[in-house]
This record gives structure tokens, C-alpha cells and sequence, in this order.
């Protein structure tokens, strides 16, 4: 992190309602250190902007060949083409294109910025017990970022959560964690080597930070992205149990079943995506929630 | 249900509407006869109900224990020559058309052509109607600036408070010879005709009584005859029950049903008014005799369901009158409007929900039927239980109930010079606009197409469609230097038909008032007997004219993308866009696409496109908020469509949004179909900046992925979202839960989705029933999801 005024989001969405209690306004962190197989959101993983493209909009006018500064797009076959090696994201036939079929993610915002945007939904908030969500990416990887802004919504009276990964420094995460007033905590797979193998980093600093926190006694949900034949394994979901069991501080588990918006937006962006799984079918939910269950835990599906 | 609510349900769902010549028959009978002779308006109209009333043919059902209908038989729809004589064309219209048909048989189309015809025709308010209008009125009506509902149907929107379960109709005949007695003839010029109209109401109770005693009659009949100890027993208590109300006030339950269905027929006797008649907030109503009739062992909570369950077929076998012409158009639905009201306030101000309101519920969830419509009153001192179970029932799928703001509509009668207690037990009715029950005369007189008014502006006062100059002329728009002399412009065309259609409306009101006034009508609208006033000449004690306005959404996104591309970036030139619109687009797809995706819309939460809405807001209640009607009341201002939406986007071109020619205007107070992005939270704040405190109503419509109320935390924030728009004053909300994919599955295979019902505006229909262009705009709308 390198600006401290200004972090980098790819999209805010209100009416958020699976990331935390309430009516809530999620704000998406660009910027990942995972590189999950599954990943749903792949165009959070670079912090750079990236180009975007909807072909089902595109009508063909070619504007964008025109007006791209690198000579990026071109007309091959009478299809149009986006060379992205040339393409440096400049989003200038993003402002041109005039149906909105190809979009720059990843805008430079500052903390002020994001306020007013939060401060939109604020009797949504009151209402129903809501409040702010950072999500990702990996919020913590503009920390600084993340803690000037969730400090100036606690300063508002606007509940905080974060949605983290929990590959975080652990005196990062503690520190920042006195303006959050809940953690959403993926936790993908108990094997680390198979950790490893489908994000990309070990699981060792995830779990000692979910520990750190829980004994500072910070209020947690667990979460669980269950992905069929990667981590729906009963040994896997008894073993997630036994850690959650073991930990005084988190109040559920919400197991969040695959879906395949992932895979749609990595094609999106142009990035190869790894996983070629389907979403988990119902009898595969109920028997991860019942097994979870038979732990004691709150067991939601969904956020 | 049980089986017996079964049986006439589906004998209710089942049978296709029909003309019923009957009642054309007995007014003409009756204006014909030596009777009707020298006879002032009110007493003619008296004695032709009565006569009516007196000779029609009393219908029984098998099995039922709420008795009587409008027509002889369950869908047999009655006419009113006196208002609009159909043609021989409009009968085969009718009996063939596609959307909304009423089968005609040869007997009825013989009738009307030798008897009902011959009479009326030049005689019925729609002939006198069309004659009294002035040239300038007729242009606009003609190029769909605005619509007429007095054409064909009488005014309605009546909605009844708790007066008739106090009293029966010996009750109401006392007041009205007291009234008489009052009357002071050395000091009061309007004296005989005062005493004309307190006759005339009395003649008509007359007749309503007799009703009642007739279904007696026949009751006791048939109980003779019926071999099954126990349905015999039934038809004995219905006697019993008939020759008791409404002569008397109502003493138990069932007879408070009763009570209430015999005035709801007379009420659609003796006129066709518009949203039929309905009973308001029948939770507060029947509850007194659900909890004394319990408290003595006489009803159950089951036999109150099945009460009230029969009594909502009774709603279900009466469409809505057969409508023709631009009248049909505007409403094309069998959907009467009765709304049901539940929940709200009391009298003092305190909750009023009770256990009635959760049955109630549970029978509009159980009954899905279109009619009657339901609502929810939801007043900030109603608990959430109440607001997550009537979430609930909207889950169900069916677009019931819709949800009111008790609070704000509070504000809404106070600001209009309602008492404290009369503004709390009122409420909504036919779509979303309110009145104060049992006291107002609440009048909806026609639709506005902001649009249309617009396109207007744009060709200099000549429609393109047709070449006519239609509005007052105010120069070439690409003259306009900027946005603000545009938007004088459209101010001073929207106040040019405003007052059009008020001088319409002024002639209109007094047609009603000295050739079809309503006596029995007046004895149910306070002070209408005290002032030996007619309900249509300023008896009621509130009396309010409306003219709806349309295309919020649609005029917004239009001004915006004109103030935006060319007034502030100054990228486009009015000629390029007028002559774009002008080819509907043809040729010019790229700037098309820059006018939808690159311009700021109403309904995200961007003060630049909802400052114009509620400019446009502003004027239309500048010009029309506070002028007066002709029976002492005033206008005010309401925003919604029922089905007048499509027809107002068909006669209006192409427009600055990038909205192609004829295509949908934007429903109620909702965003353009699709223009909304940024989730409900969004529409909530934008459609909020309208001060809904001003108006008499506002109708948005939210659709919903089922998966949003999957669980019950989907369920609470739901009405999180519900309560935070009423924190905003909003006035109601209504949803869809339902996905595009399973519209566009039930458009190819219209046979498996006979039973699927939507929201359409301010009611819910069968979706195979509303013809493919409503179908393809609701398809349209914005599918909100949970993120």
C-alpha cells in the first residue's frame, strides 16, 4: 500500500444482504494475495485496473478500434478483437463505447469519496441493523486504506465489517481490527498442502490470525465457499468443525455454496479460470450443514 | 379450504365473464314506463333502482352462506346504457377480443339492437358526454395527452367506513325523514330540491331492503325443497339472515358479511362506479363481532375463515364491467379494485392490528384470487410480526398484498383538512389513492401523459404522429438556449392541458350531478343526508378530483439526457436529436446506445436526474394542487397507471432516453424498466425525493428474485427495506416475486401457467390475461437481488 489518502475498489454494491447483519453497502477491495480456483470475484485479485468486456452489449459500431490510444482492438474476422497484451487499461474505449460493453474495474477513490457513498444508506442501516461491509480482494492489503475509512465510519456510527481472506500480517490485522466490529472469515481448506495447491499460499498465517482474533475476543463469522470435490470432503468439513469448536469467539459458520458468476467474469477480464466444477447440488449443502451441525455450530447457508 | 370454498372457487375461476342484458332490460323497462314520467333526477333514479331491484333475478348458489349477485348468476356482468350504450360493434368487440372478452349472445346482441339501442343511443352520458366536450379537449383526448374516465363509467373510488354495522337501513331511513323534517322551506331556496334527493334516498333503502327480503324468499324456497337436513338448516339461517339486514344493523359475523355484500350490490347497481365498491378496513370492522361471536360459542376461528373466504368469491365472480375503447385500454384487466385494507391505526391513534388482520392474511394467501385486492396498512406502531406476514404472503408469489404507509397518508389527509380521527380511518383504495371512507367523494377523473405533453414541447405543439396541432405553440425547441427555457416550456404546456381537461372535468361533474345523481349512494356518505346533498353535487362531507399523472420515469430520463448531452456537455445538437427521434432512432443505434448507458437516470440515487423528477413533480402540482372542483372540494395531485402505461407509450414517438416509438412509458412513481442499477436501497431514495406528503397517492412497483425471500432473514430484511421507504414517507410499495425466465417460460407455454398472477400496477392479474405488451413491460422491470 502505498498511498494512504486513496485505495483502489472495484465495485460497491448497496442492498447488500449476505455479507454481514442488515441492509448493508459492500465495498469491493482490488487486490488479492490468493489465487483461489473458484475465485468469484477474479477481477479483485490484481490491484490494477482492468478491462472489462461485454460482448452480449456490443453493437458493432467500432467505436472502440477507433479511438484506442494503443491499438489494442481490431476488427479480425469481422469480429472484435481486444489484444490484451497490447491493452494497458486506459479506459478510454471504455468511454466511448456507447453501449456500455466495455468497462474499466478498479477506480482510485479516496476516503471521502467512499463516505458519501456509504452515507446514502444510512437509515437503511438504522433500520434493520446494517451497516458497511469491505469485502474483496483482500481488504487488508491496503490496510492503511481500510483503517482511515472504517475509523471514519465508526466515527459515524456505521457498523463495520470485513470480509478477509486472513492472509494478513498478524499486527496488521490486530491493529486495524479496533475499527471492525465483525469479521467475516473465509476459511477454504484445513490441508495445507491442498491450500497451497488450489490459493496459492498456506493456510498457517490464516489460521493463527483467526486465533489472534478470537482470543482478543473480536466477533467473528466463519465462512465457508464449499466447492464440490475441493473441499466438500468430510474430512475437510470435520475438520473446519473441530477448529470452529475450538474457538470461543465465533458465532457461526456460513457456508456459501459455489456458483459459477466466477467463472463468467474471468472470461470477462480475459483470465484463465481453473476451476471447471458445478455448483454444489442441494443433498451436498444439507449433508455439509448437518455435519457442521453435529459440532454445535450455528450453521447458516449463505452470508 | 375446505371443500365447499373449493367447489366455488373454482366454479368462480372457472366460468368465463358474459354480458347480462338483464339489468339493460329493467332500466329501460323502467325509464319507458308511465312511472318514470315527470319524475325529477333523483327520484327517477330512485324508483329505476328500485324497480331494478324489485325484478331482477335473485341467484343462490349451491353451497354458499354470503348470498346474492350483481348479475343472475356468478360472471354474468350487467350493462349500464345509461351511462355508455354499447354498439352492436362493440358487443362483437366484446365477445371476440383477445384480452379481457365478455362472451355475447345472440339473444343479448338482439335485445340491444330492438330495445336497449333504440332508447339510448344520444340518451346515455357518454353521447351527452362527447357533445358538451369543446374542441380543444377533444384534440388532446384523441392525440392521448389525456383520458376520460367519466366516458363510460360513473365516479367511484367510494369506500365504505363502519356505518352500516351500527345501522340498518330503518336506521337510515329515520335520519333521512329527520333530515326532512329539517328542512326549512321559508329560508332555504334549494329546500324541494334537497327534499327531492332525501326521497329519492329513501325510495332507494327501500329497495335494498326489499333485495334482501327477496333473497329470503327464495332462500326459504329452496329450503323447502332440499333434501340434505343440513344445507336446508343453512338456507333457513340465510333466510333468517336476509330478512334481518340490512333492514337492521348486523348482529353476528356471518350477518356483518351479509350486511356488507347487500350494500356492495346496490352500490354496483345502481351505476357501474369505478374500483366497484369496497368495505375499507374490514379487520376493524368485523372484529367486535369475531370476538363477541367467539366469546359466546357461536363462531370459530375455521367458520370465520370460511366466512370470509366465501365472502371473497362473492368479490371474484364480479368483473369489472365491460370496457371499451381508450377506457379499455387505460384498464385492461376484469380487476375491479376492491381493496381490502388491514391493519393501520384506530380512531385514537393507537395499533390496530388484531387477530382478524392475520386471518385475513391467511386468506388472501390461501384464496389467490385477483379480486378482491388486499393491502396492508402499515403504521410504525404495527408490529414487524404483522409486516413479515404479510411479506410472506407476498412471497407466495401473487403480488398481494401491497404495503401502505398508515403514517404518511395521515399526513397526506391532515394536509388536506381532514380531521385527526377521519384521516386515521381512512385509507387506499382501487390502486393507492386514499380517501377518507365513508366521507369522500374521491374522484379520478382521467391520466396525464407527461410524456405525450413533452413530445409536445419538442414539435412545437404538433403532434408527430399525426401532423395536428394539439398544444399551444412556443416556438422551435432548437431555439431553446437552455435547459431551463425548456423546462418553462413544458411548465406552461403542461398547465394548457391541465386546464383542458379541468374544463372537461367541470362539465363533466355538473352532467353527473343534474342527470345521474346517486341517491343510494348518498345515504352512505356522510353528510350527504344531513345536507340533503347528492354524493355527485357535494354532499359528501370531503369531496376530491384527481387526474393521475404518468411517465415520471420515462419524462425524468428524457429531460435529463436532453440537460446532460445537449445543455451541459453540449456533445449532441437538438437538430441530431430531434431528427434521430424523429427516424425513430433508424440509422443512429450508436447515439440510441449513448442515450440509454451514458446518461444519468431517475431511480439510482443521482441528484441530477431526481432533481428533475421532482421538478416535474413540483409543476405538476403547482398547476393542479388546490384549484376547485365543482362541489366545494378541490384537486389534488396523484401518480399512477394501472394499465394506462402502454397505451400512453403507443402514442407517443420516440423519446430523448433513447425509448423507441410506442414502446412503454414508465409505470406509477417506478424508474424506466431496466434504468434503475444500483439495487432497491437506490430506487427507495430516489422515488423518495417526490414529497409523497402532497400528493393523494403514489404507486411503485418493485420485483424481486424469488431467492431474495428464501429464508426468513431474507423475509426481515425485506421489510427492513419496507419500513426504511415509509421512514422516507414513502406513500406504498408493491412487489413482484418472480424472475424474467419464468414470465418468458409462461408467455411460450401459456397453457402450464394458467394460475400464474402478477403485479401489473396498483392490482394483481393473470398473467396469461394482459396481453403481451403489459407482459413484455413487466418482463422489463428491474430484477432486484440481494448482493
Amino acid at each position: 500500500m502505498n498511498i494512504v489518502s486513496g485505495g483502489i475498489i472495484f465495485d460497491i454494491k448497496r442492498f447488500s444482504v449476505h455479507d454481514g447483519p442488515g441492509i448493508r453497502t459492500t465495498i469491493f477491495f482490488k487486490g488479492c494475495p490468493l489465487s483461489c480456483w473458484w475465485c468469484h470475484n477474479p477481477e479483485s485479485q490484481s490491484m490494477n485496473p482492468e478491462l472489462m468486456l461485454w460482448p452480449d452489449r456490443c453493437i458493432g459500431c467500432e467505436t472502440c478500434i477507433k479511438v484506442c490510444p494503443n491499438k489494442a482492438v481490431s476488427l479480425i474476422d469481422n469480429m472484435i478483437v481486444t489484444n490484451r497484451k497490447k491493452c494497458v487499461a486506459c479506459g478510454v474505449c471504455a468511454d466511448n463505447c456507447p453501449a456500455s460493453a466495455r468497462e474499466i474495474v478498479g477506480r482510485r477513490v479516496s476516503v471521502e469519496e467512499l463516505l458519501r457513498d456509504i452515507e446514502k444508506d444510512v437509515t437503511f442501516y438504522d433500520e434493520s441493523g446494517g451497516g458497511v461491509t469491505i469485502s474483496g480482494g483482500e481488504p487488508f492489503l491496503q490496510w492503511e486504506f481500510l483503517e482511515n475509512l472504517l475509523k471514519e465510519c465508526r466515527e459515524r456510527e456505521i457498523h463495520t465489517a470485513v470480509d478477509t481472506t486472513g492472509y494478513v500480517d498478524s499486527d496488521v490485522i490486530l491493529r486495524v481490527s479496533d475499527v471492525i466490529e465483525l469479521f467475516l472469515y473465509d476459511l477454504k481448506l484445513m490441508d495445507d498442502s491442498k491450500h497451497k495447491y488450489y490459493t496459492g499460499v498456506s493456510n498457517g498465517l490464516i489460521l493463527k490470525n483467526l486465533k489472534l482474533l478470537d482470543s482478543a475476543g473480536k466477533r467473528i463469522f466463519a465462512r465457508f465457499p464449499l466447492i464440490p470435490g475441493i473441499n466438500d470432503d468430510e474430512d475437510n468439513i470435520r475438520k473446519t468443525a473441530e477448529f470452529v469448536s475450538g474457538l470461543s469467539s465465533v458465532e457461526e459458520i456460513d457456508v456459501l455454496p459455489y456458483h459459477k458468476g466466477g467463472e463468467q467474469k474471468a472470461k470477462r477480464i480475459g483470465k484463465r479460470y481453473l476451476y471447471n466444477g458445478e455448483q454444489p447440488t442441494d443433498e451436498v449443502v444439507e449433508r455439509v450443514v448437518n455435519l457442521l451441525q453435529g459440532y454445535g455450530l450455528k450453521v447458516k447457508i449463505g452470508g | 379450504m375446505n371443500e365447499r370454498v373449493r367447489k366455488l372457487r373454482e366454479q368462480s375461476v372457472n366460468t368465463e365473464p358474459y354480458v347480462s342484458a338483464e339489468r339493460a332490460i329493467l332500466i329501460t323497462d323502467f325509464y319507458q314506463s308511465e312511472e318514470a314520467k315527470g319524475l325529477s333526477a333523483p327520484m327517477l333514479r330512485a324508483r329505476a333502482f328500485k324497480y331494478i331491484m324489485e325484478n331482477k333475478e335473485i341467484c343462490i348458489n349451491d353451497g354458499e352462506l354470503i348470498v346474492g349477485e350483481r348479475g343472475p348468476a356468478p360472471k354474468a356482468t350487467p350493462t349500464y346504457p345509461e351511462l355508455c350504450c354499447h354498439s352492436l360493434e362493440d358487443l362483437e368487440i366484446l365477445d371476440k377480443r383477445e384480452r379481457t372478452p365478455f362472451r355475447v349472445s345472440e339473444e343479448v346482441k338482439k335485445v340491444y339492437k330492438e330495445k336497449i339501442i333504440p332508447f339510448w343511443k344520444g340518451r346515455s352520458m357518454r353521447d351527452m358526454l362527447f357533445n358538451a366536450m369543446p374542441e380543444e379537449w377533444r384534440k388532446a383526448f384523441d392525440a392521448g395527452v389525456f383520458t376520460e374516465f367519466m366516458e363510460q363509467r360513473a365516479p367511484g373510488h367510494a369506500i365504505l367506513d363502519d356505518k352500516i354495522y351500527h345501522k340498518g337501513f330503518l336506521d337510515f331511513k329515520k335520519d333521512i325523514a329527520e333530515a326532512r323534517r329539517n328542512l326549512d322551506f321559508f329560508n332555504d331556496p334549494l329546500a324541494y330540491d334537497k327534499d327531492q334527493e332525501l326521497q329519492a334516498m329513501d325510495v332507494a333503502a327501500d329497495a335494498l331492503i326489499r333485495f334482501a327480503e327477496r333473497h329470503a324468499e327464495k332462500a326459504r324456497e329452496l329450503a323447502e325443497r332440499e333434501q340434505d337436513p343440513v344445507r336446508k338448516q343453512e338456507l333457513l339461517q340465510i333466510a333468517e339472515i336476509c330478512s334481518w339486514v340490512p333492514a337492521h344493523p348486523p348482529r353476528t359475523f356471518w350477518e356483518a358479511l351479509q350486511m356488507y355484500w347487500f350494500v356492495h350490490l346496490g352500490f354496483v347497481t345502481e351505476y357501474n362506479p369505478w374500483d366497484s365498491f369496497n368495505p375499507g378496513r374490514l379487520d376493524q370492522h368485523l372484529y367486535p363481532f369475531y370476538r363477541r361471536d367467539v366469546e359466546e360459542g357461536r363462531l370459530t376461528k375455521e367458520k370465520a375463515k370460511e366466512l370470509l373466504e366465501l365472502f371473497w368469491i362473492k368479490f371474484n365472480n364480479q368483473p369489472a364491467p365491460p370496457k371499451v375503447g381508450i377506457t379499455e385500454e387505460q384498464s385492461a384487466t376484469y380487476q375491479d379494485f376492491a381493496l381490502i385494507n388491514v391493519g393501520g391505526v384506530k380512531k385514537d391513534g393507537s395499533d390496530a392490528v388484531n387477530e382478524l388482520s392475520y386471518l385475513i392474511l391467511d386468506v388472501v394467501e390461501e384464496m389467490r384470487l385477483i379480486q378482491p385486492s388486499a393491502c396492508v396498512q402499515l403504521s410504525k406502531k404495527n408490529p414487524d410480526r404483522f409486516l413479515k406476514r404479510a411479506i410472506r404472503v407476498v412471497k407466495a408469489g401473487f403480488g398481494q398484498p401491497s404495503i401502505f404507509n398508515t403514517d404518511v397518508i395521515i399526513q397526506e389527509f391532515l394536509r388536506t383538512g381532514k380531521s385527526i380521527e377521519d384521516a386515521r380511518l381512512g385509507g387506499p383504495s382501487g390502486c393507492v389513492t386514499i380517501s377518507a371512507f365513508g366521507k369522500e367523494s374521491c374522484t379520478l377523473t382521467g391520466y396525464m401523459n407527461w410524456v405525450k405533453i413533452f413530445e409536445l414541447v419538442l414539435n412545437n405543439g404538433v403532434d408527430p404522429l399525426t401532423g395536428e396541432v394539439v398544444g399551444i405553440q412556443m416556438g422551435d425547441p432548437r431555439d431553446f438556449k437552455t435547459f431551463e427555457e425548456l423546462m418553462d416550456a413544458y411548465k406552461r404546456q403542461l398547465k394548457y392541458f391541465v386546464d383542458v381537461k379541468i374544463k372537461g372535468n367541470n362539465i363533466i361533474e355538473r352532467l353527473y350531478a343534474q342527470h345521474l345523481p346517486a341517491p343510494y349512494m348518498s345515504i352512505l356518505f356522510d353528510d350527504c343526508i344531513k345536507k340533503g346533498e347528492d354524493y355527485h353535487a357535494g354532499g359528501p362531507r370531503y369531496r376530491t378530483t384527481y387526474i393521475q399523472g404518468v411517465g415520471i420515469g420515462s419524462l425524468t430520463d428524457s429531460m435529463a439526457a436532453v440537460k446532460y448531452h445537449v445543455f451541459d456537455k453540449k456533445t449532441l445538437s437538438m437538430e441530431e436529436l430531434l431528427d434521430a427521434m424523429k427516424n425513430n432512432f433508424e440509422g443512429k443505434e450508436e447515439l440510441r446506445q449513448i442515450l440509454v448507458n451514458k446518461t444519468p437516470k431517475y431511480g439510482n440515487d443521482d441528484d441530477y436526474a431526481d432533481s428533475i423528477a421532482t421538478e416535474l413533480f413540483n409543476a405538476y402540482f403547482d398547476v393542479l394542487d388546490g384549484r376547485p372542483n365543482t362541489k366545494g372540494g378541490k384537486y389534488r395531485v396523484n401518480l399512477l397507471p394501472t394499465t394506462v402505461h402502454i397505451y400512453f407509450g403507443k402514442v407517443v414517438g420516440a423519446m430523448p432516453n433513447g425509448r423507441k416509438a410506442h414502446q412503454p412509458l414508465s409505470d406509477g412513481i417506478s424508474p424506466t424498466q431496466g434504468a434503475d442499477v444500483n439495487g432497491p436501497t437506490a430506487v427507495i431514495k430516489s422515488v423518495a425525493k417526490i414529497d409523497h406528503a402532497r400528493t393523494g397517492g403514489t404507486l411503485l412497483n418493485q420485483k424481486f428474485i424469488p431467492q431474495v425471500l428464501e429464508t426468513e432473514e431474507g423475509i426481515e430484511k425485506l421489510a427492513h427495506l419496507v419500513r426504511t421507504y415509509f421512514r422516507f414517507d414513502g406513500h406504498h410499495i408493491q412487489f413482484n416475486v418472480v424472475t424474467a425466465d419464468t414470465l418468458r417460460e409462461a408467455q411460450r407455454k401459456p397453457e402450464e401457467y394458467k394460475d400464474l398472477i402478477v403485479r401489473v400496477a396498483g392490482y394483481s392479474d393473470y398473467f396469461c390475461d394482459i396481453g403481451r405488451d403489459l407482459q413484455e413491460e413487466i418482463i422489463a422491470r428491474t430484477e432486484q437481488e440481494g448482493f
